[in-house]
């Protein structure tokens, strides 16, 4: 398997130990990951709320690039997936806005002709149960909640997951993994993650929604695949803790992470001294 | 009291909604009013009108009124309401038609931050090619102070974690970014 690898901006800062835990994962399941050389900001939340079509072209410009060499693509971030998917998905389905991303392209071109993947999809298409195979250290103590948040799942006509209310493909790979899934109601509720810099307060009520209801269900950790709801429910603890009287102390994994340390990579090569919220403890029961 | 023909309203600042549906697609005459978009909204509460208000309110031409709206900025984009909505009303798509509107009309928000966040987002991908975090975090900081003494302890913590990038990294497309918001600038002149 070989995919063009589009990091995006988060995973070469904020995000560093989602990067390398991707690679790291892929190393060991023999998936090839080739970088977009040169590639550029998906935009964010930023250019789809002041310009569509600027919004289009700038991601655009990463899938042509991806086109040349002839991959489809894969973007571990949620929300630079969400945005690159959307391109796909418009550029397919309208001729006309195809057109015109193609004339503010320049001298690129981007046909649409590669897909846009998921980690999970990296993942389902490896196949499950060959992933289970493959596991060396099974998650055993591990009770996790699989928190999809947002991006990955919604609109569910352009991400396509097997269900955008109550997803079950990283649960599926929870179980793979030997860890157990915790069935809970806020797989898919919405961390506030893009309101971070402009409404923190908001972006706590929301936090505390999400910790309290992974705690309700049992669950002892949470597993996401984007890194704007794992920094956002890590770092954000303290700040939760203190405003409402809480005591969360609820690691926050990527996914990756979790899928490299079951396939044996050593949890110490995770960088999970990133975190805020110090999962050493709760790692020991595995 | 005196009555209040809806409809009529409606059928009068119809040009409102034609032009939602010519920017974004969606079309808010769909939408017959069940709120099960603003039941699952996860920032309903503090919106000064509910998603499900939003339709109506293109539906009667209230195009002032939501231009000028907390609500459109303060939408988090997370596609809960398009994905529940049973009409098939993409009301996410709409939100953010409403904020280019918004936006392109140099409408000053009552929601200060969320604009200044675009601004200054829209100025690095441009300049840079790449998101400069720390770059945004004190060009939020310097503009918004209350904010920046409130979470200058978060950003010392941040950093001494290796999670923020010192410097800004410039690809070399940068240039060709530059030329292709020209390009989009062009053409939507010339439509
Ligand atoms: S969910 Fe759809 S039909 Fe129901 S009020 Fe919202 S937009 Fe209208
Ligand atoms: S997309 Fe916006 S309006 Fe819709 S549910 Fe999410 S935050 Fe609310």
């Amino acid at each position: 398997m070989k995919y063009a690898y589009f990091p995006g901006c988060s995973l070469h800062s904020m995000a560093a130990e989602y990067d390398h835990s991707v690679l790291e994962m892929c190393g060991r399941l023999g998936i090839e990951m080739n970088e977009i050389p040169d590639w550029n900001c998906c935009g964010a939340s930023s250019a789809h709320s002041t310009n569509h079509l600027l919004s289009l072209a700038i991601p655009a410009r990463n899938l042509s690039i991806a086109e040349e060499q002839g991959l489809d693509v894969v973007a571990p971030c949620a929300a630079c997936y969400q945005r690159l998917v959307t391109v796909q998905h418009e550029t397919r389905h309208d001729v006309k806005i195809k057109e015109k991303v193609n004339k503010v392209l320049g001298d690129r071109s981007y046909e649409a002709k590669n897909d846009v993947k998921s980690i999970l999809d990296v993942l389902v298409d490896y196949g499950i149960d060959n992933l289970a195979a493959k596991v060396e250290k099974p998650l055993q103590g591990l009770k996790v909640a699989s928190y999809y948040g947002c991006y990955l799942v919604k609109p569910p006509k352009i991400c396509h997951v097997d269900d955008a209310e109550n997803p079950m493909i990283m649960d599926k790979i929870m179980t793979a993994l030997g860890a157990e899934a915790v069935q809970w109601p806020y797989k898919t509720e919405c961390c506030g993650g893009s309101l971070l810099l402009s409404n923190p307060d908001i972006v706590l009520k929301l936090g505390r929604d999400i910790l309290q209801v992974a705690t309700d269900a049992g669950a002892n950790c949470i597993v996401t695949p984007c890194p704007l709801c794992q920094p956002n429910l890590d770092t954000r603890q303290g700040q939760i803790n203190s405003k409402y009287g809480t005591d969360y102390k609820m690691p926050i994994f990527y996914i990756s992470q979790l899928v490299a340390i079951a396939l044996g990579s050593h949890k110490n090569n995770m960088k999970l001294h990133k975190h805020l919220i110090d999962p050493t403890e709760l790692l020991k029961v595995i | 009291m005196s009555i209040v023909n809806l409809s009529e309203i409606a059928e009068r600042n119809a040009g409102f909604a034609a032009q939602v549906l010519e920017e974004s697609g969606e079309d808010v005459r769909r939408c017959y009013q069940c709120g099960k978009c603003s039941a699952g909204c996860p920032v309903a509460f503090a919106m000064d009108y509910r998603p499900n208000r939003i339709i109506r309110m293109i539906q009667l031409g209230m195009r002032e009124d939501l231009l000028n709206s907390r609500s459109i900025w303060l939408c988090g984009t997370c596609s809960t309401c398009t994905a529940r909505c049973p009409r098939d009303v993409d009301l996410c798509r709409i939100n953010d038609t409403l904020r280019v509107m918004a936006y392109r009309e140099g409408i000053k928000s009552k929601v200060k931050n969320e604009v200044l966040m675009h601004d200054l987002f829209m100025k690095f991908i441009l300049k840079y090619g790449r998101i400069y975090e720390l770059g945004l975090a004190l060009g939020m900081y310097m503009a918004l102070p209350m904010n920046g003494i409130k979470d200058a302890g978060m950003g010392i913590e941040l950093m001494a974690k290796g999670k923020l990038n010192l410097l800004p990294h410039k690809i070399k497309g940068a240039k060709e970014l530059q030329q292709i918001a020209e390009a989009v600038k062009r053409l939507e002149a010339e439509e």
